[in-house]
């Protein structure tokens, strides 16, 4: 089945199921936010939503990763290598999908780091294409990740009375074949699909004022920038804007102690740029000190130095960074400010 | 199954010795004593469970067999705590990491070694590796710097490097005392004094920030050319996989790229090196 089709009344049957084949986490409202939960009850899952208050990060990239256990005295280590069992990330939006694209980039990259590529592995993507924006925040039209790109095994589009279901690898097959309510989507749903997306172009603009491709030249000539400067005074160094980010990877690595101190455990836990001893050194250096070069650090990592090394951009646009900011920072007017600024370089 | 790159194999120190006030020597021998298998210039990090992990240079040649030597500066809590082991104690060893000095391009070639302070603890591991395989390289200089005479590494070994063939040995000291012989001034005063053949010629810095600045002018300056300056470079570490992101500079992972690189390559970043010439 290439594409499959399951009637709004049968969804719930469909998830009853999914739930039964492995571990399922969907968008749940939390508040005036939401998160993605482990579904409890099917009824809780929100299909309408906005960007979720963390992306779903934490369960391919957990916040506290045990990398392995160690032993002091004798000294030893034990299996670093943990397994996992399947799991469905369900109803995931094609911006999320695209920075576990741009995870997958950083951590296949030699030397694999098979901590997330275990997990990875295990890990069923069940997408939901917008059709309108979530809010005024997001910039996922010049990302291009407004519309799906890969990366995921089912992706649902709402037509209405039901669910087209594109199916993109062997594991969604698995979870639509041999049902009897999804069925393959006929010429008519296919040619809707095509007007669904239509319409979509009349609703998504770009919302940056030029191009990637300027995007990329304009931070290659603007490193000098009065722009950092203004950004850094603002900002205030909390870290926020790097946690929320799908895109976002650094991380610290400590050691936590067992009460008997003969043993404890290793860990990996996620860091931020933005916090200021981030790239201080014994000598007392610190190479990136005031909150100016941290945050032009920070767009850098998402615009010039990915496209440099891997071709592809490593903000996807879901909006977050904009949205949680104490100060304000809006990712969209930076971006603006550097593509007008003067080129320096 | 993939064996995990943040798992550290075992290492026995089976020498330990403080060097100075400060700094301390350990010799390791992995679990079935096997090699290394680092380039010189290469670094490890050193694990001492419940404290963590710490990029170490390590300063011994892949010519020494069967065991490797590292040189740790008591700064903080993690080499605090190694300072406090000894023979007999158990390490984590992962690695070796990054890119060595470029000793293949540099067969054949005189060498002008340049350390300042600690940095002769990474040159170290060429400076071993040229005496093993002294034919391989031309007239070899070897200029260090340090801020008194008591804090410098290596000197009995120093000696024996000053022994050897074509091998010319200069030590200045910011600061003398009354025993101090030698040279009294910065390390860029000596480089003026060294009489070499530019284009044949491999130029190795390894110091603090500071020193990059103005001793590669000097050597810009014997018209030495920008991709045979080469120097190593220390930016926080914490996982040696191009993963963690501390030892970024711009686009480029430190514990990858580096942490050895040619001027060529460090005069195209922009900022965040304090090390920049011009
Ligand atoms: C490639 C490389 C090779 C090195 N080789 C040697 C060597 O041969 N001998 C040697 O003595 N030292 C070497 N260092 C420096 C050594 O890694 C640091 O001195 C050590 O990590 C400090 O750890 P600490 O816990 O004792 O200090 P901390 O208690 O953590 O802090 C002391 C200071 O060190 C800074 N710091 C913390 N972690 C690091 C880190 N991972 N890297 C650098 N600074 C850090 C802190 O910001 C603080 O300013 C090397 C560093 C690099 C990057
Ligand atoms: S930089 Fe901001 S908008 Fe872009 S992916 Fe990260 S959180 Fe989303
Ligand atoms: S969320 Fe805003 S204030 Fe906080 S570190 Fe990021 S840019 Fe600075
Ligand atoms: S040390 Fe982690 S990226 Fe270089």
């Amino acid at each position: 089945m290439k594409y499959g089709s399951i009637k709004k009344d049968d969804l719930n049957t469909w998830i009853t199921h999914l739930k039964k084949k492995a571990k399922l986490y969907a968008p749940k409202k939390k508040e005036n936010q939401f998160v993605f939960r482990p579904v409890k009850d099917i009824n809780d899952i929100s299909l309408k939503y906005i960007p979720t208050i963390l992306p779903p990060k934490k369960y391919y990239f957990p916040q506290k990763e045990k990398l392995f256990k160690f032993g002091v005295n004798p000294f030893k280590t034990s299996k670093a290598i943990s397994e996992f069992e399947e799991f469905i990330l369900f109803g995931v939006h094609t911006c999320d999908i695209a920075g576990i694209q741009c995870m997958d980039v950083v951590f296949r990259e030699s030397p694999e780091d098979p901590n997330y590529l275990n997990r990875k592995d295990k890990m069923i993507i069940i997408g939901i294409e917008c059709l309108e924006y979530c809010d005024k925040y997001a910039n996922c039209t010049s990302m291009g990740t407004h519309v799906p790109r890969g990366g995921y095994d089912l992706m649902m589009v709402d037509l209405g009375d039901n669910f087209i279901l594109h199916v993109n690898s062997e594991k969604g097959e698995k979870l639509v074949s041999g049902l009897g309510y999804i069925k393959e989507a006929d010429e008519k749903e296919m040619s809707q699909l095509e007007r669904v997306r239509e319409a979509k172009k009349k609703v998504f603009k770009e919302e940056f004022i030029s191009s990637l491709q300027k995007v990329h030249e304009a931070f290659g000539n603007n490193f000098a920038s009065g722009v950092w400067k203004d950004v850094g005074r603002r900002c205030v160094a909390c870290g926020n804007c790097t946690a929320v980010c799908p895109t976002c990877y650094c991380f610290d690595v400590m050691d936590d102690m067992e009460l008997s101190l003969a043993s404890g455990t290793r860990y990996r836990v996620w860091n931020s740029c933005q916090m200021d001893d981030f790239a201080k050194v014994a000598g007392g250096e610190d190479f990136r000190k005031g909150r100016d070069s941290r945050q032009r650090h920070r767009y850098y990592r998402k615009f010039k130095y990915p496209v440099d090394k891997f071709n592809r951009y490593f903000c996807v646009g879901c909006g977050r960074c904009t949205r949680t900011c104490m100060a304000d920072i809006n990712l969209v007017e930076t971006v603006n400010s550097i593509l007008s600024a003067k080129d320096i370089e | 199954m993939k064996t995990s790159p943040y798992k550290p194999m075992k290492g026995r120190i089976i020498e330990a010795e403080m060097l100075t006030d400060k700094e301390k020597f350990f010799r390791i021998e992995l679990e079935g004593k096997i090699n290394l298998a680092h380039d010189p210039g290469q670094f490890v990090m050193v694990s001492i469970f419940g404290y963590g992990e710490a990029p170490i240079s390590v300063c011994s040649s892949p010519t020494d067999k069967g065991y490797f030597d590292l040189t740790v500066r008591n700064v903080g809590v993690f080499t605090d705590k190694l300072h406090k082991l000894n023979k007999g104690d158990m390490v984590g060893i992962r690695g070796p990491f990054g890119k060595g000095f470029p000793v293949d391009n540099m067969f054949g070639y005189d060498l002008v070694v340049v350390g300042g302070g600690i940095g002769i603890v990474p040159l170290r591991s060429l400076i071993r590796y040229i005496m093993h395989n002294r034919n391989d390289f031309g007239n070899v200089q070897i200029l260090l710097g340090c801020k008194t005479p008591k804090e410098m590494l290596f000197k009995e070994e120093a000696k024996e490097w000053m022994k050897r063939a074509e091998i010319k040995f200069n030590c200045t000291v910011d600061k003398a005392d009354p025993e101090w012989k030698g040279n009294v001034g910065l390390i860029t005063t000596l480089i003026p004094g060294v009489d070499i053949n530019p284009s044949k010629t491999y130029a190795v810095v390894v110091g603090p920030p500071i020193m990059y600045k103005f001793v590669i002018v000097k050597l810009l300056e014997k018209n030495i050319p920008d991709h045979q300056i080469v120097v190593s470079l220390e930016r926080r570490m914490r996982c040696g996989l191009g993963k963690c992101g501390h030892c970024q500079i711009e686009g480029v992972y430190v514990c990858q790229s580096g942490p050895v690189f040619n001027y060529n390559q460090l005069r195209d970043f922009k900022g965040e090196c304090h090390e920049k010439a011009i």
